[in-house]
C-alpha cells in the first residue's frame, strides 16, 4: 500500500514538474528554478574574470613611463555622474521586476526601456570619456596603464551593452507576447545580470577612479 | 496519504513562492537607492580629502564604503536577503574565492609595499 501511495505522490510530482517545465522554467530535485542557479552560477564565476581585470589594473596602473597619467586624466565630476546613472538603472531595474511579478506588463516594460535608455546613457558617456583619453595621448598600447585601464572599463562596457541588448529584446518579446518561460522570472534573470554590472562598476569607480595611485 | 500530498503541495507552494515574493514595497526600493546615492556622495567628497595626520584614512573609509555599497545592492536589489541561501552560496563562493586568489597573487607582486 505504502509503494502504491508513493508512486501515486511521485507520478503527481513528475506531472506538476512538466507542467512546471512548460509554465515556470525547469526545476531541480533542490526545486529552485534551474535558470536562476545557473544565473547565479554565472554571475559567481564572472566575479574571477573582473577581479583579474581590477587585480592586473592594481597593478599596472603606476606604469607609466610615457604618456599622460591617471591623475592628468580623470574626470571625477563626469564619471561620478555616469556612477550615479548606473546606479539609478539598478532602482529602475528592481522596479521592472517587482513589476513583472505584479504581472502589471505597462508598468514593466516603462521601467525595462528607462532601465535600457540609463544604460545607453552611461555606455555613451564611456565612450566619450575613452575620447577624451585618446585626445590626450592615452592610446590602447601607449602604456600598461592605458592597456589594463582600456580592458577593464571595456570588457565593463561590453557587459553594460549586452545588457542593453538583453533589456531591449525582452521588451520586444513581452509586446509580441513571445516570452520564453515565465515571464516574471525571465525578468528577474535579467535583473540580476545587471545588477552584477552595477556592482562591479560600484567597485571600479572606487578603485580605480576615487583611490589615488 | 494525505499527509504525503499535503506535504508534496508545500514543496510545490514553496517552490513557485520563491521567486522574488516578498513583501518589499517599491518605496522601500526608492529608499535603498536614495541612500545609494547618498553614500556615492560621500564617497566622491572623500576622494578630494587629503589629511595630513592620516593619509591613509580616505582610502581605508572609501573602501568600506564601496564594501556597503556591493552588500546592499546584493541583498536587496539582487534580492539575496530574500531567495534561497543556495544562490548565496554560488554567488559569495565564487566572491570569496576571487578576493583570495587575487589578494593572493597581488601581494606576490608586492603591490601593497610599493
Amino acid at each position: 500500500m505504502s509503494d502504491v501511495l508513493d508512486t501515486v505522490v511521485d507520478h503527481s510530482h513528475d506531472d506538476h514538474a512538466d507542467h512546471g517545465h512548460a509554465e515556470h522554467g525547469a526545476h531541480g530535485s533542490s526545486g529552485l528554478s534551474n535558470n536562476k542557479l545557473a544565473m547565479w552560477l554565472f554571475l559567481g564565476s564572472d566575479c574571477l574574470l573582473f577581479g583579474g581585470l581590477i587585480s592586473t589594473y592594481m597593478l599596472y596602473r603606476g606604469r607609466v613611463q610615457r604618456g599622460p597619467n591617471p591623475n592628468e586624466l580623470y574626470n571625477i565630476p563626469f564619471t561620478s555622474v555616469s556612477s550615479f546613472v548606473l546606479l539609478m538603472s539598478s532602482l529602475t531595474m528592481v522596479l521592472a521586476v517587482t513589476a513583472a511579478g505584479r504581472n502589471d506588463d505597462r508598468r514593466m516594460r516603462i521601467w525595462l526601456c528607462t532601465t535600457a535608455f540609463l544604460g545607453s546613457l552611461f555606455v555613451g558617456a564611456q565612450v566619450f570619456e575613452f575620447r577624451s583619453f585618446y585626445l590626450k595621448g592615452l592610446g590602447f598600447t601607449t602604456n600598461l596603464f592605458g592597456s589594463s585601464f582600456f580592458t577593464l572599463t571595456g570588457f565593463h562596457g561590453v557587459h553594460v551593452t549586452l545588457g542593453v541588448i538583453m533589456l531591449l529584446s525582452i521588451v520586444g518579446m513581452t509586446l509580441r507576447g513571445k516570452i520564453p518561460g515565465r515571464k516574471a522570472e525571465v525578468v528577474e534573470l535579467i535583473g540580476l545580470y545587471w545588477h552584477f554590472v552595477d556592482i562591479v562598476w560600484i567597485v571600479i569607480f572606487t578603485l580605480v577612479y576615487l583611490i589615488p595611485s | 496519504m494525505t499527509a504525503a500530498v499535503e506535504a508534496h503541495n508545500e514543496h510545490a507552494v514553496q517552490t513557485h513562492a520563491h521567486a522574488g515574493e516578498h513583501s518589499w514595497t517599491d518605496k522601500k526600493y526608492v529608499m535603498v537607492a536614495i541612500y545609494l546615492a547618498v553614500m556615492t556622495g560621500v564617497e566622491v567628497g572623500l576622494s578630494y580629502i587629503h589629511p595630513s595626520f592620516a593619509p591613509w584614512l580616505p582610502t581605508v573609509l572609501l573602501i568600506t564604503i564601496m564594501i556597503v555599497k556591493f552588500v546592499t545592492v546584493v541583498l536587496f536589489f539582487m534580492h539575496l536577503r530574500f531567495d534561497d541561501k543556495m544562490f548565496g552560496r554560488l554567488f559569495w563562493s565564487g566572491l570569496i574565492l576571487a578576493v583570495v586568489v587575487y589578494v593572493g597573487a597581488l601581494t606576490t607582486f608586492q603591490l601593497w609595499s610599493s
